[in-house]
This record gives C-alpha cells, sequence and structure tokens, in this order.
C-alpha cells in the first residue's frame, strides 16, 4: 500500500475549480514530482494535503488513515510536512528559532539538537546565521531554512512547493542535491516544480498538472523523453 | 526638585498599571489583528472580582499580605476564565468574516459587561477594600513613597517580566509569536493556533485582572465604567508603543503615566484625560507605527 494515496480529489476556490479529480499515489522512499505551469494548481494540491484546504470531492489516504477533515496541525502529527511555497519563514525570529518552531510536535530535545546539526551540515551558511533574524536572510538562505524547519519535524512525507523559485542555477543544485540527500536518508519527498529539468532528473516518478488536472504520469527518467513534455516544459 | 521626584514616583506607579492593561491590548492585536474592545472592561470585572472576593475571605477585615495575594490570583484566575470565554464563544466563530464584524462584536461584548456590571454590581462606585495597611514606605524630605506605590511598581513589573519571559524564552511564547505572523504558517508546524488564541486571550486578561486590582488598592473607588477611559488609555498607549509590540506597550504605559502626572503638576488636572488624545494624535503625526512598531511590508 502506497505511503500517500489521493482519490479523485476536487479542489475549489468559491466558483474557480483549480483541481479537478485528481488521483496521486507516492511510495515510501520515492521522491514524486508534480510539474505543471503557472496556475496549474500544484499549491492548492499541497495546501490541501497540509489541511488549509478542504477538498469538494475525493479523498487522502495517508499512511492508512484518512486526513479528510483534520485539521493542519494534526495532519503534521500524522507525519506530513510541508515547506510551502515563497519562503513561509518566521522574519521576526532568529533562524534557530524558525527550526525549533519546525521541531514543535516533538519533545526529544536531544533528538532536536541533533537534527538541528544536521540541518547546519546540510546548509552551513545557516550555522553561520544562526542567531540572526530570518527575515534578514536571503532568498536562497530563507529557501534553505524553509526546507530545513520542515524536517525538523521528522516527516514520513516532505512536501515541497517550488524550492528552486527565484534561485541562481548554482544555489539550485546546491539545494536540490540536498533534497537527494534527505531522500537517501529514507523520507518520501513530493516535489513540486516549475523547473522540470532539475525536477525530472532527481526524481523517480513524475506526474504533469495541466489548468487542475493530470495529463501525463510516468517513470521521471521516461517523461525527460517525452515528446509533449520536451516541448512543453523542457523547452527543447 | 522634590515636586518633580513626586510627581515621578506617581507617574511610573501609575503607568506601570497602563502597562499591565496595555499588554492586553496588545497581544491580541498582534495574534487576531483585532482591538479588542471589552478588554477594558475586563479589567473592571478584574477590580470587582477582587472586591467581592476580599470581603467573601474578610480580608477587608484583617488586611494581610498573604490574603491579598489570594485575591489577587483568583481574580486573576476569573478574568482568565472570562477572556477565555469572550475569545471561545464570542469571537472564534466569527473568525473567518470580515474584520468589522469581529469589531463590533467586540463593542457588544464590551456593552454587554458594562451594562450586566451596573445591574449586577450596582451603578454607584465601591470603595475597594484596604488589603494590605497602608503606610508611608520611607520619606525624603517632601518626598514620601507608600507601600502601595511599591506594590503596584514591584507586581506589576514582576508581571510584566513574567510576561516577556514566556512571550521570548519559552516554547508556547515563540508559538504565540509564530501564530502573530501567519495563523497558516505557524498551523503547518503543527502548532495548534486555536489553543495559542486562547493562551494569549487568558494571559492578557489575567495581567487586566491584575490591572484592575492595583487600581482599586491605590484609588479606592470602583465603578462598573471604569473600563471605559482606563482601557482607551491603555489601548492608547499601546498604539503610542507600537500595537503589536510588548515592549513597545510597556514604554508607550510609561509615558503616558508620565506625562499625566506631570501635566497634572505642573498644568492643571482638567487636561489630564485630553493627554492621551494629544499624545495619540502626536505619534500617529511623527510616527505612525508607534515607537516600537514594525514595519509592515515584511509580510508580502
Ligand atoms: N485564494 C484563491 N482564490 C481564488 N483562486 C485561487 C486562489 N488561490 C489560487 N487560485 C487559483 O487557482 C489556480 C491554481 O493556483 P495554484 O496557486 O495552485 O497554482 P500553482 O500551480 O501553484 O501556480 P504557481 O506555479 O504560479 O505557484 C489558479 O488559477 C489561481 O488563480
Ligand atoms: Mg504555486
Amino acid at each position: 500500500m502506497s505511503l500517500l494515496s489521493v482519490e479523485n480529489l476536487t479542489v475549489a476556490y468559491g466558483a474557480i475549480t483549480a483541481l479537478r479529480n485528481v488521483s496521486l499515489v507516492v511510495d515510501t522512499k520515492e521522491i514524486v514530482t508534480l510539474i505543471g505551469a503557472n496556475g496549474a494548481g500544484k499549491t492548492t494540491l499541497l495546501r490541501t494535503l497540509s489541511g488549509l484546504l478542504q477538498p469538494s470531492i475525493g479523498t487522502i489516504h495517508f499512511n492508512g488513515e484518512n486526513l479528510s477533515g483534520k485539521s493542519p496541525h494534526l495532519i503534521v502529527r500524522s507525519g506530513i510536512s510541508c515547506a510551502p511555497e515563497g519562503r513561509g519563514i518566521f522574519p521576526n525570529l532568529s533562524v534557530e528559532d524558525n527550526l525549533e518552531l519546525g521541531a514543535f510536535i516533538r519533545k526529544d530535545s536531544k533528538g532536536i539538537q541533533k537534527d538541528k546539526d544536521f540541518a547546519f551540515t546540510l546548509f552551513p551558511i545557516l550555522k553561520e546565521r544562526r542567531r540572526q533574524w530570518a527575515g534578514t536572510l536571503s532568498g536562497g538562505e530563507q529557501q534553505m531554512l524553509t526546507i530545513s524547519r520542515a524536517l525538523m519535524a521528522r516527516p514520513k512525507l516532505l512536501l515541497l512547493d517550488e524550492p528552486s523559485l527565484g534561485l541562481a542555477p548554482q544555489v539550485m543544485k546546491q539545494i536540490f542535491s540536498v533534497i537527494q540527500s534527505i531522500n537517501a536518508e529514507g523520507t518520501t519527498i513530493l516535489l513540486v516544480e516549475q523547473n522540470a529539468n532539475m525536477a525530472l532528473h532527481i526524481a523517480h516518478r513524475a506526474y504533469v498538472l495541466e489548468t487542475g488536472r493530470i495529463v501525463l504520469t510516468d517513470k521521471a527518467q521516461a517523461l525527460l523523453n517525452h515528446p509533449d513534455v520536451k516541448k512543453a516544459y523542457l523547452g527543447t | 526638585m522634590e515636586e518633580f521626584f513626586q510627581h515621578l514616583i506617581n507617574g511610573i506607579s501609575i503607568g506601570s498599571i497602563y502597562g499591565l492593561v496595555a499588554i492586553g491590548y496588545t497581544m491580541v492585536y498582534g495574534i487576531l489583528n483585532l482591538i479588542n474592545f471589552a478588554h477594558g472592561d475586563i479589567f473592571m470585572i478584574g477590580a470587582f472580582s477582587g472586591y467581592f472576593i476580599a470581603r467573601g475571605l474578610g480580608a477587608d477585615q484583617a488586611p494581610s499580605l498573604f490574603l491579598a495575594l489570594v485575591v489577587l490570583i483568583l481574580s486573576m484566575v476569573v478574568c482568565g476564565a472570562l477572556g477565555f470565554t469572550i475569545e471561545r464563544f464570542a469571537y472564534r466563530p466569527l473568525r473567518a468574516m470580515p474584520r468589522l464584524n469581529l469589531l463590533i462584536t467586540a463593542i457588544g461584548v464590551s456593552l454587554f459587561l458594562e451594562n450586566g456590571g451596573q445591574l449586577f454590581f450596582g451603578a454607584d462606585p465601591k470603595f475597594f477594600p484596604e488589603l494590605i495597611e497602608r503606610q508611608i514606605y520611607f520619606q525624603i524630605g517632601d518626598i514620601a513613597i507608600s507601600n502601595y506605590q511599591v506594590i503596584v511598581v514591584g507586581l506589576s513589573m514582576t508581571l510584566m517580566f513574567l510576561l516577556q519571559y514566556i512571550v521570548f524564552h519559552t516554547k508556547t511564547g515563540k508559538a504565540m509569536q509564530a501564530v502573530s505572523f501567519s495563523h497558516e504558517t505557524a498551523s503547518l508546524m503543527g502548532i495548534d493556533t486555536n489553543r495559542i488564541i486562547s493562551f494569549t486571550f487568558i494571559l492578557g486578561s489575567m495581567l487586566a485582572a491584575a490591572g484592575g486590582i492595583l487600581v482599586g488598592l491605590s484609588y479606592p473607588r470602583i465603578d462598573p465604567l471604569m473600563g471605559l477611559l482606563f482601557g482607551l488609555k491603555a489601548f492608547v498607549a499601546a498604539v503610542i508603543g507600537g500595537i503589536g509590540s510588548i515592549p513597545g506597550a510597556i514604554a508607550g504605559a510609561m509615558l503616558m503615566g508620565l506625562s499625566e502626572e506631570m501635566v497634572v503638576g505642573y498644568f492643571s488636572s482638567t487636561y489630564r484625560d485630553a493627554l492621551a488624545f494629544f499624545l495619540l494624535i502626536l505619534v500617529l503625526l511623527i510616527k505612525p507605527t508607534g515607537i516600537f512598531g514594525k514595519k509592515t511590508a515584511e509580510k508580502v
């Protein structure tokens, strides 16, 4: 059985239907990527998985549990942690406080310290900046903080919303290689991206979302060579 | 010079009580973007709970520090429960609605408490019992400091210090700061935002209760409408300090208390109540975000 299975999900904002009949699965230890253009509904899907939005139709099962109607803070406790789009850090708190808030649901202070140190080895710059207000970090550093903070909950499933957004190629590479090493450590990842090239290179499987519908799904490697994907998302 | 010191001491003493009440306004504003108009009335209920509890315990007959503390703590519990109830049943159901609905509800709760107070406690003022024997603590020349002033300043400072500690150094306090920034992002951390909001109302209301008791002790007259003007001034103090900021509320309150005393001392007591508004206008003209005000540009 899959770790996450989404069936026939339809999500609307009032009269605007942002997701139609979306079904997808994520298996343990996988990196699955969902690619799609602006406004395709990627963020809507992650917000629904996090409990911030309620679907009008459809079900979400995670780790054998039905997530319908569950509030966001309980979903985090079930094991889903989200690094939201647009670097949703807490600007008036220090980098370290941000990381500790990521571990809000945990009580094992030793483990929390260990995971903080792990985050600092993933992104050494965060260690240098740890007493600084998070709002003073650069965009790329904020993205690193958002990902590290989401990891602090020790999730079974990590949701990443466009981690490459607005980053220089060098920083982007660094972040994607960290995503791979997080996955190698055993965390399952659902990665939402517009940068299809990067995402398909590190993912195992992929879904393509177009105006709220899933139009394609396959092994990531296969999609890299798919003519439609090449044309629409890879620009080749 | 001696006169000046006397005003200074009085100003710090009233300023610290404004501070206790201003903190509640600023915390609730920080977390819900709501001006909690009922907060001044919670302060009034604090004074009245103190009055009734003191009489119930016989503390008015036999003043003692121990009984005074019991009265204080019980009144804080009463107001904490009241603040919790108001948020849970009056504000929470409306949270998803436009801000204006919430604001009007807050005014409604305030009117309810004021009129309820007049109905149950009677409209005429009551004399707050002397819970501790009033003494002159020490006297230097013409400057007299009473034990009441020491208690007022000492207790307010202790409570404000405790609050600062909770907000800035505990896990729950950090969660409060997270919720103040964004309910959604906070909930993604696994924070139960409703619990944090309840906690905020409880804390703010407990401090207001302490303020009510200290006013009762210092002035002895209390009445069901006492929260109106006092609450308004504490709110103005919070705005002057930069609404949403706790250190700001304390600074604004001190400024308010001190300037009030100085105006009364050197000009005329008729200007006392107008001063709050003069200060408010001044701050809004010079630095609209208040002394410690945050830039709002961070929230994109
Ligand atoms: N709060 C909202 N109210 C109304 N419509 C919304 C709301 N949020 C998103 N939408 C609409 O839903 C659709 C999907 O939006 P969503 O944010 O999920 O897209 P996305 O794939 O994440 O895009 P991007 O890559 O630009 O972040 C868009 O057409 C958008 O305009
Ligand atoms: Mg998006």
